[in-house]
């Protein structure tokens, strides 16, 4: 079974990459100047020659990277969500997804729950911005395990790859004995028939804590872990349309522009049924230690089990 | 350089120039004015500086050209098409639908293009990286970008700048095409940049001034740049905006506009008439 440590994806990420490094020389790190705060400075430690601090330029790293691919390198090139995918949008766009380069950005400290930092940094619009550009693999890893399978298939995918990584240290909830992880592949965590939950990140753990106390109350919820954002899965969306008629999304993001919209499109193409988008309702977050935060927002379980039985009166 | 080889270098700089009146021509569209003033330099990389070879557009071992200024990309077109690279009938259909040439370069389709580029700024972080890559490959390939003067009034440009010094790219070599007009007018009235000499020795570069419309400063320019170890150097080229069609030449009218076929044809015939003197 899984271990219940706690720990935060930002740092799977690192560990994983520094793993991922020993076989593939051709790995390259890019920060800027938030190694401590990415993660990436584990990296750093085990291979200073690889690493290339960018300073607080994050325009200029991306573009940094697009050469570094260009020439047959594979950069992770590393900053807090809200930079690395808002400031830097237009790099991305023109320089790594137009010419499919083999670049993999990562952004960390994402959602409210980055905490007291406040509004300016809890990035709540980094999976609408990267599912807007063709051919970028969107993924938003939900534990340890996952985050570390998701940075091995981001490496083994020739093409851009956006990597969602929390700051808040949380529970790991999958089993390494019995995970797979596919690129564009949800995974099932908990079967049912009355309603599908579908959640990504940070808060399935969350989601899946609230569809175990509705069980409880006699509703028998299904639950989704959809770490993948784009290639969105279309089937496991369909089947779940058809077979329990209603879905929820819980995502630590914008309802506008993430999971929520992406499987409306999917339902209202192929199967339309009733969605309600649960996550944050197009206003900014502010500060507050996380959990607080994720409790206000109603995006903790007991908030998420309550906002659900509402949704199912 | 020898006498002949400065005279088949401006042929061939002259035929340059004739392709991309023929291809904005035919586009209806495009940027002819910053594309003739930067035909010089760009004849010089690919006719004699670089180490590139048309029938291996993606050997590894070679050196890099990114058109930062990335709407010259009629300039570059013509010399990759007179190089061999693609055929030159491809000029001709340049900006249409369906065509490999885009308006801007597409390193995905068009052999010889090894960076895409267009949206100003991101060429030369793009052409840091690969200065990069050859260190860390231990590989000896240099790196050429060029960049709009007015280009420069892009903030990313001094983020690059920045850290091409930072990691002692001396590999880089960035080119300054200093023409003096961007599309709202004069840049010294648009966003002045001098003095844009000190900026980037104060960055760090290794600065060296020429005539970019003069090939042998343009050839000791370059070749003083290999000599440079331990930090990049920029070489600020004051050129003719519209070089060598006399009525587009110092017209900032003529910075993003297509000549109609009378304009059209008196540019041929004056490049004909220049072709022909060197040719004689």
């Amino acid at each position: 079974m899984a271990e219940t440590k706690k720990i935060a994806t930002r740092e799977s990420f690192g560990l994983a990459l520094c793993e991922l490094a020993k076989d593939h020389p051709e790995i390259v790190v890019l920060d800027a100047d938030l190694a401590a705060a990415t993660k990436t400075e584990i990296f750093k430690k085990a291979y200073p020659d690889r690493f290339f601090d960018c300073g607080i330029a994050e325009g200029n790293m991306i573009g940094v990277a697009a050469g570094l691919a260009a020439c047959g390198k594979v950069p992770f090139a590393a900053s807090f969500a809200m930079f690395a995918t808002g400031r830097a949008y237009e790099q991305i766009r023109n320089s790594v997804g137009y010419p499919h380069l083999n670049v993999k950005i990562a952004g960390s400290h994402a959602g409210i729950t980055v905490g007291e930092d406040g509004a300016t940094h809890q990035c709540c619009e980094d999976l609408a911005l990267m599912r807007t550009i063709p051919g970028m693999v969107v993924l938003n890893p939900a534990d340890h395990y996952e985050m570390t399978e998701a940075v091995k298939a981001a490496y083994a995918y020739n093409g851009p790859v956006y990597i969602r990584l929390g700051r808040l240290a949380i529970e790991t909830f999958n089993d390494p004995d019995n995970y797979h992880f596919e690129i564009g592949k949800g995974i099932t965590l908990k079967e049912g028939n009355d309603v599908t939950v579908i959640a990504t990140g940070l808060v399935v753990n969350e989601a899946l804590k609230a569809v175990k106390a509705l069980e409880e109350n006699g509703v028998n919820a299904r639950l989704i872990n959809m770490h993948t954002i784009k290639p969105i899965d279309k089937d496991i969306i369909i089947k779940a349309a058809k077979e329990t008629g209603r879905i929820i999304t819980v995502e630590e993001h914008n309802v506008i522009g993430g999971l929520g919209e992406a499987v409306c499109a999917v339902t209202a193409e192929n199967c339309p049924v009733p969605v309600n988008k649960i996550g944050v309702e197009d206003i900014y977050g502010h500060s507050g230690p996380a959990l607080g935060l994720l409790e206000e927002f109603g995006l903790d379980a007991k908030g998420l089990e309550k906002k659900i039985t509402e949704l199912l009166k | 350089m020898n006498n002949q080889q400065l005279l088949e270098l401006k042929k061939t700089a002259c035929k340059v120039r004739m392709q991309i009146i023929e291809g904005v021509f035919n586009a209806k569209s495009g940027h002819p004015g910053g594309s003739l003033s930067s035909a010089d330099m760009i004849t010089y990389l690919y006719f004699k500086e670089m180490n590139v070879d048309p029938q291996n557009p993606r050997d590894p071992k070679r050196d890099r050209f990114v058109l930062s200024k990335g709407h010259c990309a009629p300039a570059l077109y013509g010399a990759l098409a007179l190089k061999g690279y693609f055929s030159v009938d491809e000029i001709k259909s340049l900006r249409h639908i369906g065509a490999m040439l885009q308006g801007h370069p597409d390193m995905k389709h068009t052999p010889g293009i090894d960076m895409s580029s267009g949206s100003l700024g991101q060429g030369i972080s793009a052409a840091c990286g690969m200065a990069l890559a050859a260190k860390y490959d231990g590989s000896d390939y240099r790196v050429y970008t060029m960049l709009g003067d007015g280009e420069c009034e892009e903030g990313q440009v001094w983020e690059a700048a920045m850290f091409a010094s930072h990691y002692k790219l001396d590999n880089l070599c960035v080119v300054v095409d200093f023409n003096g007009l961007q599309i709202d007018g004069h840049v010294n009235d648009v966003a002045g940049l001098e003095p844009i000499d000190k900026k980037f020795e104060s960055f760090g570069f290794e600065i060296i001034k020429i005539d970019g419309n003069d090939f042998a400063q343009i050839e000791s320019a370059f070749e003083k740049a290999k000599t440079v170890k331990g930090k990049p150097t920029v070489i600020i080229a004051a050129t003719v905006k519209g070089k060598g069609v006399s009525y587009m030449e110092n017209q900032v009218g003529w910075h993003g506009k297509a000549p109609n076929a009378g304009e059209y044809k008196t540019a041929m015939e004056e490049l004909q008439t220049q072709l022909k003197a060197l040719e004689a």
